[in-house]
């Protein structure tokens, strides 16, 4: 299946991923190539069989619910772009 | 010293024929004098080397057995490291110091071995060239004109340049086999599961797996020996006996049944490339093993199927890089959602971005069946191709990559064709199995690689097929001009 300029715009929204104007017509020319790679599996015969996630069809460990981790906060923030008392910054976000 | 294998540097450690601190100072000067070629260091950890050095002689004073201890490595950048940048070839990255160590990264800390420094890659191993890194490309040093492969390019440069004598890597698709078969070494990927993926920066993580890169495949015993663990904090890590993987080595190769499969020699793979391979298949016949053609029928939908699954788990893994808790910021945002948008819009490269948006794609509300689990469906036919193999064959052979390293820039403006160079790797991540690259000849002076895939946790087994070959040939003694 082929994607548009437009449909390269949403799904940059859906991705919070910023892709210039410019950018975009080639963006959805490569993505388009892609996808047509994939659509190869349209063709398969898949009735029946099981989707699978895990090669060994492992399912997940579940742990004992018991604290583990130790408080690393200042060590964790300190690579943070901002923070103030312990709380990471971001723009405002409500008015 | 640098053309000694890690076996003999563990013989030459021990005899007191050099210390760790000689050996690493050593393999330091080389990096500075030659790296500037090759470009396969993202950071070179020369304080840190030369005190785990230092430490390394004390332990083997005190007649420490642990075999690595004091033998220098290098990691790929995508494993965490304490208090070093770990960027994993992205600009989201620069500034990224890690606050802790990847299991893996332990795991050789507690054998002895020595960190040399950091190795290039492509940008969130995305890649099969290296080009795609924030830190620009990585030369092989077979022929500086050529890519090394990708996406542990920078490893595998590192070994092939002899500025490490051994690298970890990291395989999603043929991130390992393709840079050992680019770069004449031995690349190991372990079945799914075998090695920890805990601090190893996730990509598709239920084909991402840790490996490493080595001159010989009894080098890569070592170094595996060290490597797998059991990891609880890796929620994927099967519990499985650990063994030791140098112990099998010497087994006779009478009785073995190798499959080939008449999908991996079909239209796309080089002539050249192929004779080669079908050389190998004759010393695997004088060394007693038979061959056997069989079929994996589902082969040309791997490729297909991992552009669905493995771009769909990246956008949902990288979804973690907003700019807010670490990582690139962009300047000024004015709202929250410019703060995401433009903090991964410039801390992401082309191919990541082009992952993220087909991944986001898949997994969109109405195409979610038709990609996605349209994809795990096929990914299970392909993992009974090889069930059905292994029921009559004890390992699969075929060729690592479609033909000899290519120039820069050859297809890095073509994806498709890009994706395909890994189309005889890929269908060994989707169904788990362990994979190894070994050094089969030359075409045109650039290094050709055999491909051989095995049972599940069937490590021990494939090293032992890829060193009695060793044995027998000196391919992988081969080494690139000018490194000597």
């Amino acid at each position: 299946m082929a994607v548009n300029q437009s449909d390269i715009e949403k799904l940059a929204e859906l991705a919070k991923l910023e892709i210039s104007t410019e950018a975009a017509g080639a963006t959805a020319d490569s993505i388009s190539q892609v996808l047509e790679l994939v659509d190869q599996l349209q063709a398969a015969d898949t009735s029946g069989v099981a989707p699978m996630a895990h090669p060994l069809d492992a399912v997940q460990r579940l742990r004992a619910d018991q604290v583990t981790e130790t408080d690393q906060r200042d060590t964790l923030q300190a690579m943070a772009p901002a923070t103030e008392d312990g709380l990471y910054l971001v723009p405002r976000v409500i008015e | 010293m640098h053309t000694k294998t890690i076996a003999q540097l563990i013989e030459g450690l021990r005899s007191k024929e050099f210390s760790s601190v000689e050996l690493t100072r050593h393999y330091l000067q080389r990096i500075k004098e030659r790296d500037g070629t090759y470009n396969s260091y993202i950071t070179v950890t020369e304080e840190a080397a030369l005190a785990q050095a230092e430490a390394a002689d004390q332990r083997l004073a005190a007649g420490d057995d642990s075999p690595l201890c004091g033998v220098p490595i290098a990691h790929k950048d995508i494993f965490c490291t304490t208090g070093i940048r770990t960027s994993c070839g992205s600009k989201m990255l620069d500034n990224f110091i890690a606050p802790y160590d990847a299991t893996i990264v332990e795991n050789y800390q507690k054998a002895g071995a020595v960190m040399l420094g950091k190795t290039n890659m492509d940008e969130f191993a995305m890649g099969s060239s290296n080009e795609t890194s924030y830190y620009g490309p990585v030369k092989n040093p077979w022929n500086t004109n050529c890519v090394p492969g990708g996406s542990s390019g920078g490893s595998a440069a590192a070994v092939a340049a002899l500025l490490a004598p051994a690298a970890t890597a990291s395989d999603t698709g043929g991130s390992i086999r393709q840079p050992a078969a680019l770069c004449n070494l031995t690349g190991l990927k372990p079945t799914y599961g075998r090695v920890s993926r805990w601090g190893m920066i996730a990509f598709a993580s239920s084909l991402d797996q840790a490996g490493t890169l080595t001159r010989t495949a009894e080098d890569s015993a070592i170094m595996l020996n060290a490597m797998a663990s059991f990891d609880a904090k890796d929620s994927t890590c099967v519990d499985q006996p650990l063994e030791d993987y140098t112990a099998g080595l010497s087994n006779s190769l009478q009785g073995l049944t190798i499959g080939i499969p008449e999908e991996y020699f079909g239209e796309g793979l080089n002539p050249q490339t192929a004779e080669r391979v079908q050389a190998a298949i004759k010393v695997y016949e004088s060394l007693g093993a038979t061959t056997k053609s069989i079929s994996l029928p589902h082969t040309h939908l791997a490729v297909p199927a991992y552009y669905v699954i493995a771009p769909a788990e990246c956008s949902a893994n990288l979804s973690r890089f907003d700019g807010v808790r670490y990582g690139h910021r962009c300047d000024d945002p004015k709202d929250l959602a410019d703060l995401y948008k433009r903090s991964r819009g410039e801390g992401f490269g082309d191919e990541v971005k082009r992952r993220i948006l087909v991944g986001t794609y898949a997994l969109s509300a109405g195409y979610y069946d038709a990609y996605y689990n349209k994809a795990q469906q096929v990914r299970r036919l392909i993992k009974q191709d090889f069930v059905d193999a292994f029921n009559q064959v004890d390992v699969v052979l075929g060729p690592t990559s479609p033909s000899p390293a290519f120039e820069f820039g050859a297809k890095s403006d073509d994806p498709v064709a890009m994706y395909l160079e890994d189309i005889y790797t890929i269908a060994t991540n989707l169904a788990g199995l362990p994979g190894l690259s070994i050094p089969c000849g030359m075409v045109d002076n650039k290094p050709v690689g055999l491909q051989l895939i095995g049972n599940y946790f069937a490590e021990g087994k494939l090293l032992n097929v890829a060193h009695q070959f060793q044995l027998a040939t000196d391919f992988h003694q081969q080494l690139a001009p000018e490194t000597a």
